[in-house]
């Protein structure tokens, strides 16, 4: 899935403030590389290489058709689909895997709106909704449609009163709600934004992208969308789950694979891998999230108390286990992730310098929280506390001497 | 009607809030400063630097010169 958090490309001129390098030791060789960013892209799950590997020689025939070749790769994707179906625990026809994240939340935007074009043309969606949803729904208003943006509080989190308003407005076709944040990681109250949606026959989308595979599902929705990256398997497959009696109906052009849901060939050999790796994720799910929340909230602590004038945003307890967001005043983020980088993190950020639109993160502008300075830290299964205590050690030198540099200490 | 006027069009968040940062000290306690700047993060962070600093923020207006935020200093 593409995000807009992510870190625009390093050849791009910085266009905040000048020289901004000079303070920065450059790096040392030896510093090694420290991937903080899970909630772009997760490392390859062991798992999944081990299942690329062997799908690759027998999972490359279409399954499609009706020779032995072509039957083992349509095993291969059954099995796939059924592991994927029993983790999200829905059924095995009622899951069609995708060429993207991305892919699938539009699918499951446009597919939503369209199988309810006779009742209305009305989206509701979060105000933070992953921007592949809300470039879906531009599209869907762009068409003649309407979108409703339901804002969030200071902590990310979803205005219920508001949602409840907004889903009984006559006309409503879909409701759309990402199921934690990806780029603050406060979990949304999706069962009581679903009740809302029950109560007046709306069908609830969550973008789970950032739940899969780490922590619970919540219940009460009608289609489901998530991206395997995201929970370690390989880049290039979504997945796409709509349940029994829900009124979706493929905005693509007619193809028969996939239940008809999304049409081309499946990138057979990933599928595998992202089914393989996600049942594995699942399993070591609780543990992980037991291991990573505690660093998270070591981060969040130590961030406020040794980095001054630090923002520590997204709720603190009603947060996904392996993400934390801050900003830092005075400090731009372009510059912050590059030093970053030469000490050898790899962060995110949704400060506008950092983007290819120049704008800032709409989830942060939706919470009303400092933008500039901003970094995403995200965790995963080969994130040490080791780490961690590198990220926690090294920071506050790198922000004070870029508020040096700037000439911004003391303001 | 704002004190007085920051003309920080063309500049870059976080440029736009040093710059408010930097004349707060300079002028009496109540004086409302303008701060003119066209980059849309300024929209999200001169408001979010009034709440971490204590100060007042007024709102934005839309005039000729672009979209302009007033803070009033209150210490």
């Amino acid at each position: 899935m593409t995000d807009s958090t992510v870190v625009g490309s390093l050849s791009t001129p910085h266009r905040g403030l000048p020289s901004h390098t000079a303070a920065i030791p450059s790096l040392p060789v030896s510093a090694s590389p420290v991937y903080l960013d899970a909630a772009t892209a997760a490392p390859m799950h062991p798992v999944a290489r081990q299942a690329l590997l062997a799908a690759l020689d027998d999972g490359w025939a279409d399954p499609g058709k009706l020779y032995t070749q072509a039957r083992r790769a349509r095993q291969l994707l059954d099995a796939a689909r059924e592991a994927t179906a029993l983790t999200l625990g829905v059924r095995a026809d009622e899951v069609s895997f995708t060429p993207s994240g991305t892919t699938a939340a539009h699918g499951a935007v446009l597919g939503g709106l369209a199988g309810r074009r006779r009742v209305g043309s009305t989206l509701v969606h979060s105000a933070i909704e992953h921007s592949a949803v809300l470039h879906a729904a531009e599209r869907h208003v762009a068409g003649g449609g309407t979108a409703t943006a339901v804002p969030v509080d200071r902590s990310g989190r979803l205005d219920l009163t508001a949602w409840s308003t907004a889903v009984r407005a006559p006309g409503v076709a879909l409701a759309a709600l990402i199921t934690a944040s990806h780029e603050v990681g406060t979990v949304q109250p999706v069962a009581e934004a679903a009740s809302a949606c029950a109560d007046v026959g709306v069908p609830l989308y969550v973008d789970a992208a950032q739940s899969v595979g780490r922590v619970p599902l919540p219940a009460g929705w009608s289609v489901l969308t998530a991206s395997a990256h995201k929970w370690g398997g390989p880049p290039g497959v979504g997945v796409l789950a709509v349940r029994k009696g829900t009124r979706w109906e493929s905005p693509w052009p007619a193809d028969e694979r996939e239940s008809g849901r999304t049409p081309g060939v499946v990138n057979l050999p990933a599928v595998v891998a992202a089914a393989a790796s996600l049942r594995a994720a699942a399993a070591d799910a609780a543990a992980e999230a037991s291991r990573l929340e505690p660093l998270v909230d070591r981060i969040r602590a130590r961030v406020a108390a040794e980095v001054p004038d630090v923002e520590v945003v997204g709720d603190p307890v009603l947060r996904l286990p392996h993400l934390v967001t801050f900003s830092c005043l005075y400090v731009d983020g372009e510059a912050l992730l590059h030093a970053l980088d030469r000490r050898g993190f790899a962060v995110s950020s949704g400060s506008s310098c950092t983007s290819s639109t120049l704008r800032p993160s709409h989830v942060l502008e939706a919470m009303g929280v400092l933008s500039h300075g901003n970094v995403r830290v995200s965790l995963h299964r080969e994130t040490t506390e080791a780490d961690v205590e590198r990220f926690l050690t090294e920071l506050p030198g790198i922000v004070a001497g870029l508020r040096a540099e700037a000439g911004v200490v003391g303001l | 009607m704002p004190d007085e006027v920051i003309d920080c069009r063309g500049q870059r968040c976080p440029l736009p809030v040093i710059a408010a940062a930097r004349r707060m000290p300079e002028v009496p306690v109540g004086t409302v400063v303008r701060v003119l700047a066209d980059d849309p993060a300024a929209a999200v962070d001169i408001p979010a630097w009034c709440r971490m600093r204590g100060h007042e923020y007024l709102g934005s207006v839309n005039g000729p010169e672009g979209p302009a935020y007033d803070v009033r200093r209150t210490h």
